[in-house]
């Protein structure tokens, strides 16, 4: 007499039908696990900051006086405006040690750090305390307008030789 | 007398038993129960060595900074019923907390217990150390009290910005400027621009890396209060109490707090 066969799986699901959902199943779970936790990480950059645009019109530049530095935007976009014999060009805001805001002393003729005491020139390159290197410049050219246009998204670092750039400066006639 | 002294009739009223499914700790069996059945004795150890607490040994630091996490919980949730995380209101509800509400000394209980909390961990660090409790097998729980560290770190850092004073805003600005060089996930870290060049534009920048949305912003503002706000008084203190119990279970698990040398 043959031995009998090996016993049916129970009707309608076969070991390979069984596998193969238990796949979907774990790969629908993965996908849909990844799906919400990019989501969550997603929810952490919101679309719209409530900060002041990256790229901005500072008027004229006849508005800006010669050899002075200029504090009008420090507060709203972080940089300062500075206008010499050949152009102007634009300093950021953040000292270059830990990221604090210096002011212009106007009687010293510098930037001076209220953190850590950092000084700067006007023209950004430091010379006391303990930043490491010059004030960042940011790009800047004329609009159409005539008006002055400042993009922050592009910034120029002494030390790498990027203010040779001429987008770093503003030449004036 | 009745039977089971002054408090017998109360030990049998259902009301007793419904609540303590043991009878009274005066046998060993019993003493056992007492700590295995009650959800908050049974992270503890049943039994341990008479020198495992030797307070020169343990220095108690552990239960200290248990107790001030404790303390920090009571008087923060205290806090709250007058704190409003906006730019508009922070910082004259700290001025309130001191000088419109009665007996206004709750911020500063909670100021002092967070210092005296990162010192405790530092010295409980440091005793475990110097006894050797992080060796095997104890090496795991090292491993979680080196994460509830940093969560105490964290939690001194995000409650140092709520005050929302000149001080609060610099130190966080000053602060979150190591998120910029975080590896690959700070625009200004090691492999930010190899990630930058290898997706063909820019991924990490100044409006999307880890500094950002620790931030919630390029500048410390009120996105950032509220943010801190909530990492400070929901997400870490959850984080801390799951790790703890974690931590305080295997203290047991692992063969008890560890024995004098």
């Amino acid at each position: 007499m043959p031995r009998p066969p090996f016993p049916e799986a129970p009707e309608g699901v076969s070991r390979r039908l069984f596998l193969n959902w238990l796949t979907v199943g774990w790969v629908g779970f993965g996908g849909a696990l990844g799906a919400g936790v990019t989501a969550v990480g997603r929810l952490f950059f919101p679309n719209i900051t409530f900060e002041p645009p990256q790229q901005f019109k500072a008027g004229f530049p006849n508005e800006y006086a010669i050899n002075k530095v200029d504090e009008r935007f420090k507060k709203k976009y972080g940089v300062w405006i500075v206008r010499n014999e050949r152009g102007l060009y634009i300093l950021s805001t953040v000292c270059t040690h830990l990221g604090c805001t210096p002011n212009w002393l106007e009687g010293e003729q510098k930037f001076k750090c209220p953190c850590h005491g950092s000084g700067f020139y006007s023209t950004g390159i430091n010379f006391e305390g303990p930043a490491p290197r010059p004030l960042e410049r940011f790009k800047v050219n004329l609009a159409d307008d005539g008006q002055i246009y400042v993009d922050k998204m592009a910034k120029y670092q002494w030390e790498k030789g990027q203010w040779n750039d001429p987008a770093s400066f503003l030449e004036l006639a | 007398m009745a039977k089971g002294g002054l408090f017998g009739p109360l030990r049998d009223s259902q009301a007793w038993k419904s609540i303590f499914r043991h009878g009274p700790p005066d046998n060993p069996k019993n003493r056992v129960l007492v700590v295995l059945m009650n959800v908050f004795l049974h992270l503890h150890p049943i039994r341990m060595k008479k020198s495992g607490v030797r307070m020169s040994f343990t220095w108690c630091m552990g239960g200290i900074t248990f107790f001030l996490f404790l303390v920090e919980t009571i008087t923060g949730v205290l806090l709250m019923f007058y704190y409003r995380p906006t730019a508009d209101y922070a910082y004259a509800d700290i001025i309130a907390l001191r000088e419109h509400v009665p007996i206004g000394v709750m911020r500063e209980v909670h100021r002092w217990g967070a210092h005296l909390m990162v010192i405790s961990v530092w010295l409980h660090m440091l005793r475990v150390f110097l006894t050797g409790s992080y060796k095997p097998p104890r090496e795991f729980n090292w491993g979680i009290g080196v994460i509830l560290l940093v969560l105490t770190l964290l939690l001194s850092f995000t409650g140092y910005l709520l005050p929302w004073d000149q001080l609060a805003i610099w130190a966080i600005t000053v602060g979150s400027n190591m998120a910029r060089a975080t590896p690959f996930l700070g625009h200004e870290g090691p492999g930010a621009a190899l990630l930058n060049s290898l997706m063909g534009f820019d991924v990490v920048t100044a409006g999307s890396d880890a500094r950002f949305a620790l931030l919630a912003g390029r500048l410390v503002g009120e996105a950032t209060l509220l943010r801190f706000y909530v990492l400070h008084c929901v997400f870490i203190p959850l984080a801390a109490s799951l790790l703890m119990a974690i931590h305080f279970w295997r203290v047991r698990k692992d063969g008890g707090i560890s024995g004098p040398l």
